[in-house]
């Protein structure tokens, strides 16, 4: 176990890399022009000027390599800096944003709150709602439960999370005016009024990501329970006398949790990529809504940055479910 | 069916049982037949109403649902229904299209890495990393990226839709590939494999005689799902504001448009909202039935 997660961290770290080039170089290659907002009524020389300032003057792989020092040994350091009130990083460049010029991590910093507070409890109602869902579904297979939720999900994730963030709007925000349309991002929790304020903006967001993952887990969830629920060890529990409360909720449920839990790890990047859109519908300032805005100043500094993190997080997460699927399940060991 | 009289069944084609199993899947007949009705829409309805979807009028801007303009206008006064065609025609063939090309690729690749041993460790390799790449924000790049010089070369229509249909097929093939791998890994051990070889068959006529038609089912399962996850991420982008230019409707693009105004005008953002959602929902249910159907071990039981 512990040879195949070090070679597995190994095999990661190229992945990470080739991934970090592929961005660099898809926004290298791009035709767009960080300066093409700048007026016309400038001078060519001090645009040079602006130009080697911004670093754009230097080749390509030099861009490239200052990118992943500063990434991986300025940030670090500087994170360190803050933590302890060390000057270790004291000095040195860090990733600078064009359009605010604004340390990048620092900005990423500000809105990660916000969208770890909405993703976060999204995928956490999102999962505690699939779960007794598919357990029920699988053990009253056919019945009319069952076919409501094959039919629920399925619509759950043919409709497309944009628009049933709109149809929530219209309903809720519009017609009935119980819950804000726009995120307010600027509230603080200090109160009871503020808190209750805070879940009611956060109620349609959730359950838009929250609907749509549900639908997919409790699918995993239920034919996995089906999987289980016709093994020999679950008539051997029957017939030993146990009650079906205990075969189902303990024997068979903890068996077909494994590979659902894997599914739920390999899912957690996905919905931050799905949170992209959720956060435009919604107006929530976070991190997919600043990756839309970067994109759109053509801040090359600030997509390349979000985008790795993105990266980041699916190869982590892949990894995680790799393992977590080695510790909970013994037969699978991967040495 | 018992033993005697299957034996006394006349010869046919094995796409007529499957299309009897499919026709036992009730949810999958339903979502046919919805699948067909919009396509008819999309394309015979123009012949039926031949109003223009560009025609401004702005006398009649905002109308409600009328008999002049049965599910109303916008706010240049552009009649809804005709847009909701034309834009369904749009999303439909981006839909197909991108799916046409994940599939290519996907087949190549799998069928490639499955059937050559010495290509399969850098093809998978390359599937891997691919699937570790962030999609959705990758498209987004491309597409804002190379939309101007694309449009320059190709015409503000065709070059998006080159894009678009490019940039969905190129980061949506890597199920597929590893699906048809493992079944080319499985279907190459097989005899009739061995039989073939052994009178000498060449490569490429033993890919596209023996093997390609033994994983046509996965294939056209993943098919029928690629073409409602290309519908979703096209009006994904269109909804970000970064797919097709303003005049060239979508439904994507025409929810978008509508959101501006969602608060006066409800019916625009829902109107294109469900087509979306019905053709998904619709393509997902077939996609499902095909699959039961595909299944030798579920079909003639």
């Amino acid at each position: 176990m512990f040879q195949f997660t070090l070679r597995r961290l190994l095999i990661a770290i190229p992945t990470l890399l080739i991934i970090s080039l592929v961005i660099f170089l898809l926004l290298e290659a791009a035709p767009g022009d960080p300066l093409g907002d700048v007026p016309l009524t400038v001078p060519p020389e001090v645009k040079a000027k602006m130009r080697t300032a911004l670093g754009l003057d230097a080749a390509w792989y030099v861009r490239y390599f200052l990118w992943l020092k500063q990434m991986f040994w300025v940030e670090p350091m500087h994170l360190v800096d803050t933590l302890f009130g060390t000057h270790l990083a004291e000095g040195m460049q860090r990733v600078i944003s064009f359009q605010s010029r604004q340390p990048v991590m620092d900005i990423i910093a500000e809105r990660i709150p916000q969208t770890l507070m909405v993703v976060g409890s999204a995928y956490l109602v999102g999962v505690l709602i699939a779960v007794p869902i598919g357990i029920l579904s699988a053990y009253r297979q056919y019945s009319w439960f069952d076919n409501l939720g094959t039919f629920i999900s399925m619509v759950g994730f043919s409709v497309p999370t944009f628009f049933t963030g709109v149809v929530l709007i219209i309903l809720f925000a519009v017609k009935l005016k119980w819950f804000p349309s726009v995120y307010d991002t600027t509230l603080k929790v200090t109160d009871w009024a503020s808190f209750t304020a805070q879940l009611r903006q956060m109620v349609m967001p959730v359950t838009v990501l929250a609907l749509y993952n549900a639908a997919q887990i409790s699918r995993f969830m239920r034919s996995s329970m089906l999987d289980n629920l016709g093994q020999d060890y679950v008539r051997t529990a029957r017939a030993k006398g146990l009650t079906e409360k205990v075969v189902v909720l303990v024997h068979v449920l903890r068996n077909s949790l494994i590979p659902v839990v894997t599914v739920i790890a390999l899912g957690v990047p996905q919905i931050f990529g799905g949170a992209i859109i959720t956060e435009q519908v919604f107006k929530v300032n976070g991190l997919g809504q600043q990756l839309i805005l970067s994109i759109h100043a053509n801040d090359l500094p600030m997509v390349m940055s979000l985008t790795f993190i993105f990266a980041t997080l699916i190869v982590l997460f892949n990894l995680i479910a790799d393992l977590l699927y080695g510790i909970l399940d013994p037969r699978i060991r991967y040495d | 069916m018992t033993e005697t009289t299957a034996t006394f069944r006349p010869p046919r084609n094995q796409w007529w049982d499957v299309w009897d199993q499919f026709k036992t899947h009730k949810g999958a007949l339903v979502g046919l037949t919805i699948f067909v009705i919009i396509i008819a829409g999309i394309l015979i309805g123009p012949w039926l109403w031949d109003m223009a979807p560009t025609y401004v009028d702005l006398r009649a801007r905002n109308k409600g649902f009328s008999m002049a303009h049965p599910l109303g206008t916008d706010q240049l006064g552009r009649d809804i229904l005709a847009r909701m065609m034309a834009g369904g025609k749009v999303s439909l063939s981006v839909g197909l299209t991108a799916m046409g090309l994940a599939i290519f690729l996907g087949t190549t690749i799998g069928v490639l890495a499955g059937y050559f041993r010495r290509l399969e460790g850098p093809l998978m390799r390359m599937t891997d990393l691919f699937l570790a790449l962030p999609l959705l924000p990758l498209l987004l790049l491309m597409v804002t990226l190379f939309r101007e010089p694309l449009s320059k070369s190709f015409g503000p229509e065709g070059g998006i839709f080159l894009l678009i249909v490019t940039a969905i097929g190129a980061t949506s093939w890597m199920q597929t590939a590893r699906i048809v791998r493992g079944e080319v890994l499985a279907l190459k051990e097989r005899e009739f494999v061995l039989a073939a070889r052994s009178i000498g068959t060449p490569a490429h006529r033993m890919v596209l005689r023996h093997i390609l038609p033994n994983v046509m089912s996965p294939i056209m399962v993943s098919a029928t799902l690629g073409i409602a996850s290309a519908i979703i991420t096209e009006s994904a982008l269109s909804f970000l504001g970064l797919g097709f230019p303003p005049d060239f409707p979508t439904w994507g693009r025409l929810l978008f448009d509508a959101v501006d105004q969602i608060q006066l005008y409800p019916m625009r953002v829902v109107l294109p909202g469900v087509a979306i959602s019905l053709t998904v929902l619709s393509v997902n249910y077939i996609g499902d039935g095909l699959r039961d159907a595909l299944d030798p071990r579920i079909r003639g039981r």
